[in-house]
């Protein structure tokens, strides 16, 4: 990190004996750059999936730092739902090409003749046919043997017990009951002929500490968790945005500009923002320290039942 | 949310989230575990603290509420408890059955909490839950005292080598807030303690419930208790990345990074030390020595890393380095050997297989070990040293450990990093066991090599080969042996040196000790690798023909030999085919059940997936076999 390196060439400068302590952020960091690195060096075909949202961002940051001066050894996954916000696709092509990486967009090319659509269709069956499958899908035809995900352990009970190393079977299945311990920083990557891992590299970090890094390290982010006037209808007790003209307007529904950003980014008909006056980030910041509710909250995906998580990642679902 | 608990000032974020930021960004992060059964409210004072960290949200506050009403054990109270039980099939049950990490922060510390379950069997999750944290919380019922189990948690936490032991003395409100009551806990717990080795502990009477002494001391409860509340302890406590700093330079090579022509990397965390460009290095275990270049980061070279950082290290000269090797300080390396002694916890239903190759995780090394029988088994409760044969789901014991190559490593207690091992079973790829070494059992050093005068490619020069193992494998009555002894009599008219390793022939010498059970079969087999091996070093070529019908003990003899040497046949002859021959009429004893464990009969036979030659003795004569199988060993110098 930037700032405490120069603190310590600093120190070392006038005295070399003394230590210190890592931060927090640079344990994550190291942690994190430690996970890419055995994947990398243990699995054949490894990818990261690349939801382009704020924990993605910060996965790319760290996997450019894992690989330093090489570019990281392997392309990004994006399962795009055919319903994404302009700004997040606008933002994942400029940031492909900025540091040169190759992108593989998986997307349920079918979901038209199907009659899915965001509004029409159950949540269940929406992310099931939009996200999960085409993932499933994507992840079989290219024959990948290791999927970096964006998963906290702090976002959810489910995910708590997750491991950072978390196997699959051949139809990308996760059985909570046979999963391997994890000890000191040892991954145990080996596995059979189809069954591949999902790998979390910032398990352990929080929401604050995505946030912290990301204004630290001036990480670009999609300009969706910035407030600005968008226009906006309220329905079902959520801020939708009109992204575009696909946007199904109910009756007596007429789009009204308000302030608002996104703390999480999903399909856009599906993601609730919030109204707010934060443009900055350390706005952002204090926003999300001072706010009520977790950043979950916004997505009409997650609700229903608290154990969902659960049996949505049984599935396959990330 | 209860505002005068709460450890978070709100204050500072709404007026200068700056200065609060500016504070938080340079925090330090302390792990721990906490340890104690169902019933102690462990998972009560874990939800606890994330609620006065003000970690619990409004929407999963509401769930919460419902919840405590649907699962909950606190009447019309908020049960705590319903906020860090994660999956829901343990939810029904009440229980937490599996490590779950949790994550708060106070205004001086981030912290990471283990959550270990206290039931009997999960030994298992204890460990790897200790595994990673600095100190340890051993939560104790203050109605039950120091129990069976609190013994079990305090002897594990310190085998895992934490330094920080707090005695949370939990239930307080239950007991009347007593002193006396307390104080007796404590003494109990000092005697046995200071018996297992932990010297030192902080006792904190407390109550996860009603919130006593978790953010402030004394609560108005306990005006007799003169010591920290728990988070302030928490968050004084030093934290052991500090202390690795102070210790000799070590990493572990984890990844080459080859860009271009013009930069060689070696990337790694450093496990100990410091490191700086122009620093002295050796490679272990070669033992080559180079100095550092530069410390390449993302962020620009870096004038000094330490413990914990992940960097990419270039060195001045090209020397042979590769993942799995350390850089060290090069005055002071760790040691090397194939042979050592250490403490381990058994993690898999299927027992150890004393003999068998595993793979054995060390750092960034990856070796086959196999496990000598264990000097004795570690009751957890009594800790009693007990007669082991073998180490069954959530054992500790010691045994000796061989590895197939010399591995560098440090005595665990020196270095948690370099002294923590894994093994992983090589069919199921499971985890099977976590380890911690003890000491070296070679007297010497093995960093330097003490080179022979004459190498295994003289001995094989002068016999004008390239030595090999050829290794056959089948069923009982495939034709191994025939076929065997036929390509030995195609070699020996083409002037090379040989020599045939036959099962039964073995059988009645080396290996005559040896019955057909299991562990038997896998002791015949490693012993007649050490025998080839030592005959394909002195330059033969090595015929062996046994059944060996496990695959992980012929992927351990093709580990002892240098890559291509090992020379996989597979006698393909199907079970009916050799019944119907019957040569020895070993067949119809196994059939009428006179002969047990007979392999394709009531002892499974486990084919080679990938052999390097396979023959079909159906449509092949043994003459016609043995030529096709010579055909692929050419050349052979």
């Amino acid at each position: 990190m930037q700032k405490a390196i120069l603190l310590v060439s600093g120190i070392s400068a006038s005295n070399c004996t003394t230590m210190r302590s890592l931060t927090h952020l640079e344990r994550l960091e190291a942690e994190s750059i430690h996970i890419f690195r055995e994947v990398v060096a243990e699995a054949e075909n490894p990818v990261m999936l690349y939801s382009v949202g704020k924990d993605s961002s910060v996965m790319l940051h760290l996997a450019r730092k894992a690989f330093y001066p090489a570019p990281p050894p392997f392309p990004m996954l994006h399962v795009a739902s055919g319903w994404d916000f302009a700004d997040l696709l606008a933002h994942r092509d400029r940031t492909v090409r900025e540091y040169g990486l190759k992108l593989i967009i998986a997307q349920n090319e079918d979901a038209e003749a199907q009659g899915i659509n965001p509004f029409d269709t159950g949540s269940a069956l929406y992310s099931q046919a939009q996200l999960t499958d085409p993932l499933k899908r994507a992840l079989t035809a290219h024959g990948f043997d290791a999927a970096f995900g964006g998963g906290r352990r702090d976002e959810e009970k489910a995910r708590a017990k997750e491991r950072i190393f978390s196997f699959r079977n051949a139809s990308h299945r996760w059985d909570p009951k046979n999963q391997r311990p994890e000890l000191w920083n040892l991954y145990n990557a080996k596995k059979a002929k189809g069954e591949s891992i999902r790998v979390f590299p910032i398990s352990n970090w929080t929401e604050l500490d995505i946030w912290q890094y990301i204004a630290l390290e001036k990480i670009d982010i999609v300009p969706l968790y910035f407030s600005k006037p968008r226009p906006t209808v309220e329905r079902d007790g959520m801020l939708l945005v009109v992204d575009d003209e696909r946007f199904r307007l109910e009756e007596g529904e007429e789009p009204i500009t308000r302030s608002v950003r996104f703390r999480t980014l999903g399909c856009y008909p599906l993601t609730g923002a919030t109204e707010s006056d934060a443009t900055e980030m350390n706005d952002i910041i204090q926003e999300m320290l001072l706010a009520t509710g977790s950043e979950r909250q916004g997505r009409a995906i997650d609700k229903g039942q608290s154990a969902s998580m659960e049996d949505k990642k049984a599935e396959g679902y990330f | 949310m209860n505002d005068h608990s709460s450890f978070r000032t709100d204050a500072l974020i709404a007026e200068d989230i700056e200065a609060y930021l500016e504070a938080h960004q340079n925090k330090s992060l302390l792990r721990f575990i906490t340890c104690g059964s169902v019933d102690d409210g462990k998972s009560t004072l874990i939800g606890r603290l994330l609620y006065d960290s003000k970690m619990i949200f409004e929407d999963q506050l509401a769930a919460l509420e419902s919840d405590s009403i649907k699962h909950g054990t606190q009447g019309e109270e908020i049960d705590f408890a319903l906020l860090v039980d994660g999956l829901a099939a343990e939810r029904e049950q009440g229980i937490t059955i599996d490590v779950a990490y949790r994550f708060f922060t106070t205004e001086k510390r981030k912290f990471i909490v283990a959550d270990t379950p206290g039931h009997e069997q999960y030994t298992r999750n204890m460990v790897t839950g200790a595994s990673t944290a600095d100190l340890a919380v051993i939560l104790i019922d203050a109605r039950k005292g120091v129990l069976q189990q609190t013994r079990r948690h305090s002897y594990l936490v310190h085998l895992l080598g934490i330094r920080h032991v707090v005695l949370a003395v939990n239930k307080m409100d239950l007991v009347g807030y007593d002193q006396a009551t307390f104080e007796h806990i404590v003494a109990d717990y000092r005697s046995f303690a200071s018996e297992i080795g932990i010297a030192q502990f902080t006792a904190i009477p407390i109550s996860g419930f009603k919130g006593d002494n978790i953010t402030t001391a004394p609560s108005a409860n306990t005006p007799w208790y003169a010591g920290p509340a728990l988070i302030e302890h928490l968050e004084t406590v030093e934290v052991d990345a500090a202390a690795a700093q102070g210790q000799p330079f070590r990493m572990p090579v984890q990844w080459v990074n080859r860009p271009n022509l013009d930069f060689r990397g070696f990337a790694g965390q450093i496990a100990s030390g410091t490191i700086r460009p122009g620093d002295a290095v050796r490679i272990v275990p070669s033992g080559k020595t180079s100095t550092v270049k530069t410390i390449a980061t993302f962020d620009g070279d870096l004038d000094e890393a330490v413990a914990g950082q992940s960097v990419t290290l270039t060195l001045a000269d090209e020397v042979d380095c590769s993942r799995g090797d350390l850089i060290a300080a090069a005055g002071d390396p760790p040691q090397a050997s194939d042979q050592f002694c250490a403490t381990f916890v058994w993690m898999d239903e299927e027992a150890l297989k004393p003999g068998r190759g595993y793979w054995l995780k060390l750092g960034t090394q990856m070796v086959t070990a196999t496990v000598q029988p264990p000097k004795y088994e570690i009751d957890v409760n009594s800790l009693e040293h007990l007669a082991a044969k073998t180490l069954g789901l959530n054992a500790i014991g010691v045994a000796e450990f061989a590895t197939d190559r010399p591995i560098a490593f440090e005595p665990y207690s020196a270095n948690r990093q370099l002294g923590g091992f894994i093994l992983i079973d090589k069919f199921t790829n499971a985890t099977v066991a976590a380890g911690m070494i003890e000491f070296n059992l070679r007297r010497a050093d093995n960093v330097h090599w003490q080179p022979v005068a004459i190498t295994r490619d003289d001995h094989a020069g002068m016999k004008n080969q390239k030595p090999r193992v050829l290794w056959f494998t089948g069923l009982s009555g495939s034709g191994k042996s025939t076929i065997a002894n036929e390509v030995e009599k195609q070699l020996f008219v083409m002037n090379r040196h040989t020599f045939l390793l036959d099962g039964d022939n073995v059988r009645h010498g080396l290996n005559r000790d040896l019955g057909f059970t299991e562990a038997d079969r896998i002791e015949n087999i490693r012993r007649v690798g050490e025998v080839a091996k030592l005959m394909a070093d002195a330059g033969l070529i090595v015929l062996t023909a046994f059944i060996s019908p496990f695959r992980a003990e012929r992927d351990m003899v093709r580990a002892m030999l240098p890559e291509g040497e090992f020379i996989e046949i597979f006698v393909d002859t199907p079970l009916e085919v050799a019944e119907a021959r019957d040569v020895k009429g070993l067949y119809r004893k196994a059939r009428s059940g006179q002969l047990k464990n007979f392999t394709g009969i009531d002892s499974p036979y486990e084919p080679p997936e990938n052999p390097e030659i396979r023959v079909n003795t159906v449509d092949m004569t043994p003459e016609e076999a043995a030529r096709y199988i010579i055909d692929r060993i050419l050349p052979l110098k």
